[in-house]
């Protein structure tokens, strides 16, 4: 874990200062997934971004990609502030994309136990 | 007897009071040797008694008495009535069903006499691995039952190791009663253990959180003051108490005198104190009248009786209630249930109402308040609540006050406060809400009634959609584990005796139909952490009597405190179906952590440092077998959790414990 921080911040870091605004390009599910977990974001939005008591459901996310990064420097309630000091927008374009993957949950009419509190 | 110990004495006022009757007769056997004939002495005595009462001097007997040598000592080796038997018989009479206790040497008498003299019947002894899990079990059990259970510990380290669960209780306002072994009189402790186990002022220690404690030097002091005990713990709020039994009052034979005269008080309840009329009615008027009114709910429902009166005030004037979860107040798929702390029910709610009617709400001030989040620096609050929105309080804990422990909250400004039982005055607010209601007011209710149904019902479905995201996902959602826990056991008889907000993100209060006392019982009170799973363990021995299957929702890092509460489960027949929720760490201070690198920008990767509890990942499945108990696990994947708790449940129903130990997702 504490050299993943080495590992992710300097390359990126680099890469950052090369071209600041790669937030539209694809990123790496694979990275993203990583670091989605690595840093805590599964913490409060559960894994695969499901939501919970400790923070908003985000998979598959809400918001596009940019508007995503820009939540993330400044958001909104209780989420805490990660800067690009600690994740670049690279890697964030990354989580992005691992979010992105996510499919979108089972309906609820194919979960027999769950559909069955409809309308009770 | 054993008074002829020449060096020992008994420390006991009673002891003081022979002592007293002692010196008075060896005064009357002066005067009467000085009728007897003692004629040189006599006239001088004769002639000062007319003008004022005098000392008479020593007769020949008692200065015999006081010069020769004392009497042989004659060991005495065993009685007929230690003075414990006289304690149980205290205790019986207050109808403990149980006793818990870790074995302690200062309370060993007591435990003698509960076990033979008592038959080990009302209270029946519950072994317990450590004092924590003794009142734990005692707070969960009372929150069933609605009365304490008996805990005996030592004074001393007893005490240190029950003390964070008698603050729980304490903050959660349960009644507990503890009893305390001591040695109070120096020259009696026997060892260095005795003196290490002994103390001045045992109770010292807690007295910041309990409601009252005593150290009765005599039998019959032990008897008022232990009946004493629990009319006060019984007395809304309701709180943990302390009485101490002291060892030489224990273990030394009755005295004569408390033999013919010791006597035990009869224990007579107090009413709980209910608001006054005037204030009654303006209450109702201002229920009426409102557009909005929301009613939040703390611990009111100190009975079953309290969450009808609760939906029975709420149908009356049609009023939304926001349900903090510290008790089962009010039914979760009632409709005019606005939500708890969870989906922003009360932020929302608290922001229309009107007239806000708080029940018993410790907390007031964090519901009608927002704080600046822990992701930004500075602190700044701002009320939730609109311009003129009026706010009343019936709040029992306004009757009573400690200073030192802070579980009071804020100081929260209001327009009617109300120092008095929630529960025991909705009968007359009903009452008097009914008689104000015109046939326009009714019409304007069932409106607003019917808009609030419909809130209900989106807020439910939303529910409903969301427990659907990561339905698949390994580690297994709290939302699934909720659901196939509830496909179980909707059609049995089913008591919830864990905390699930945060921690399950209350996915059972969101989904489950909850609408008996049994059905939730709320938390920790303070969050001291290793309350959960000894609580659950109490409250599932309350429920085996009434054939209730008892379910508890374990946190992981609650279970490693004092994971010997199992054992006393399965040792002592108490059915429960544990589930673990293994997030495999102290998860809200890992997300803690996570927070304060944030903030200091820099090292977000490092929080599960000092947090973690993984590496190895500890097998729950193998822990509990160790003690006794039914396990499987650990579940990872989400297709064998329904057949692992069908297992369990059939092992719970044939009246033993189980655990399933399910890896989950952390909230
Ligand atoms: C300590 C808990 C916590 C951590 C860690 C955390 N979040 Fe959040 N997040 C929240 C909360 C709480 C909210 C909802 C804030 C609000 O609106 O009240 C939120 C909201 C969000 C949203 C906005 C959702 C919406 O509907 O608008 C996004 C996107 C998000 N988080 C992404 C992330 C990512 C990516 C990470 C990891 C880099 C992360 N969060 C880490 C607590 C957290």
């Amino acid at each position: 874990m504490k050299h993943l921080l080495a590992f992710v911040l300097l390359p990126s870091c680099i890469a950052f200062s090369q071209n600041a605004t790669t937030s539209d390009a694809t990123g790496s599910v694979d990275k993203g997934k990583k670091i989605f977990m690595d840093v805590g974001c599964y913490e409060c939005h559960g894994t695969v971004g499901q939501g919970g008591a400790a923070g908003a459901r985000i998979g598959p996310p809400p918001l596009n990609a940019q508007g995503f990064i820009r939540y993330i420097r400044k958001p909104a309630g209780a989420m805490p502030a990660f800067t690009d000091k600690v994740l670049t927008d690279r890697d964030l374009t990354d989580v992005y994309a691992y979010l992105k993957s996510i499919p979108a949950p089972k309906p609820v009419k194919d979960i027999p136990i769950l559909n069955e509190l409809k309308g009770k | 007897m054993s008074k002829s110990k020449s060096s020992a004495s008994k420390p006991s006022s009673s002891q003081s009071a022979l002592g007293r009757r002692g010196f008075l007769k060896g005064t009357a056997a002066g005067a009467a040797a000085l009728v007897a004939g003692e004629a040189a002495i006599a006239p001088v005595v004769k002639a000062q008694t007319p003008a004022r009462a005098v000392t008479p001097l020593p007769g020949a007997t008692q200065i015999a008495a006081e010069t020769n040598a004392p009497p042989m000592r004659v060991d005495v080796y065993t009685t007929d009535r230690p003075g414990s038997d006289f304690m149980l018989d205290v205790i019986k009479t207050l109808d403990f069903e149980y006793c818990c206790a870790n074995p302690g040497s200062s309370f060993r008498g007591l435990h003698e006499s509960m076990v033979n003299y008592g038959k080990n019947k009302m209270p029946e002894l519950i072994t317990c691995c450590h004092e924590e899990s003794s009142v734990a079990m005692a707070h969960g059990y009372a929150k069933i039952e609605g009365k304490p259970l008996m805990v005996m510990a030592h004074g001393t380290v007893g005490l240190q190791h029950a003390s964070m669960a008698i603050y729980n209780a304490y903050a959660d306002r349960v009644p507990v009663y503890v009893v305390l072994g001591n040695i109070g009189a120096a020259e009696w402790r026997r060892t260095d253990v005795e003196w290490a186990h002994s103390v001045q002022d045992a109770a010292a220690m807690v007295r910041d959180y309990v409601k009252w404690d005593d150290n009765p030097v005599t039998l019959q002091h032990f008897a008022e003051s232990s009946v004493r005990a629990y009319k006060m713990s019984m007395t809304p709020p309701y709180e943990p108490v302390v009485i101490i039994a002291d060892a030489v009052l224990q273990e030394e034979p009755m005295s004569d005198f408390d033999r013919r005269t010791a006597r035990i008080p009869k224990l007579n309840l107090s009413q709980p104190p209910a608001s006054d009329g005037n204030s009654v009615n303006e209450i109702a008027r201002m229920l009426v009248n409102a557009e909005n009114p929301l009613i939040i709910a703390g611990r009111v429902a100190r009975t079953p009786e309290g969450i009808r009166l609760l939906v029975e005030l709420a149908e009356t004037v049609q009023a939304g209630v926001s349900d903090r979860h510290y008790r089962m107040n009010f039914p979760t798929m009632h409709p005019l249930n606005v939500g708890g702390p969870i989906g922003g029910g009360t932020v929302t709610t608290v922001a229309n109402a009107d007239v806000i009617l708080s029940l018993e709400v410790g907390d007031l001030w964090m519901a009608t308040h927002s704080q600046t989040p822990i992701n930004r620096m500075g602190m700044e609050s701002k009320p939730l609540t609109k311009a003129g929105a009026k706010i009343i309080t019936i709040y029992s804990g306004d009757l009573f006050g400690k200073s030192n422990y802070q579980d009071f909250g804020r100081y929260n400004e209001v327009d009617l406060s109300i120092a008095a039982d929630a529960e025991a005055t909705l009968p007359s607010l009903i009452e008097a809400c009914k008689k104000l209601i015109t046939p326009q007011r009714q019409r304007a209710m069932q409106e607003r009634g019917a808009k609030l149904a419909e809130s209900a019902k989106r807020l439910r479905d939303r529910d409903i959609e969301a427990a659907a995201y990561g339905w698949d996902a390994s580690p297994i959602s709290t939302a699934r584990v909720s659901m196939e826990l509830w496909n179980q056991i909707k059609t049995e008889d089913w008591s919830l005796v864990s905390e699930t907000f945060p921690f399950f993100s209350a996915w059972p209060l969101r989904l489950w139909d909850m609408n008996k006392s049994y059905h939730y019982i709320g938390g920790h009170g303070a969050y001291g952490v290793g309350y959960q799973a000894p609580a659950a363990v109490g409250a599932a021995l309350a429920n085996r009597k009434h054939g209730r299957l008892t379910v508890n929702i374990q946190t992981d890092g609650d279970l490693n405190y004092a994971p010997g509460v199992l054992w006393t489960a399965a040792h002592h027949k108490i059915p429960i179906l544990n589930i673990m929720h293994n997030k495999r760490a102290y998860h809200q201070e890992l997300m803690y952590l996570t927070d304060m690198a944030a903030r200091a920008n820099r090292g977000i990767d490092t929080a599960l440092i000092g947090t973690g509890i993984n590496d190895p990942n500890i097998d729950y499945a193998t822990l509990a077998k160790a003690y006794g108990v039914y396990s499987i696990g650990p579940i990872i994947n989400p297709i064998d959790l329904a057949p692992a708790i069908k297992k369990a449940i059939a092992a719970v129903k044939k009246g033993e414990p189980a655990l399933v130990d399910v890896v989950t997702q952390p909230r």
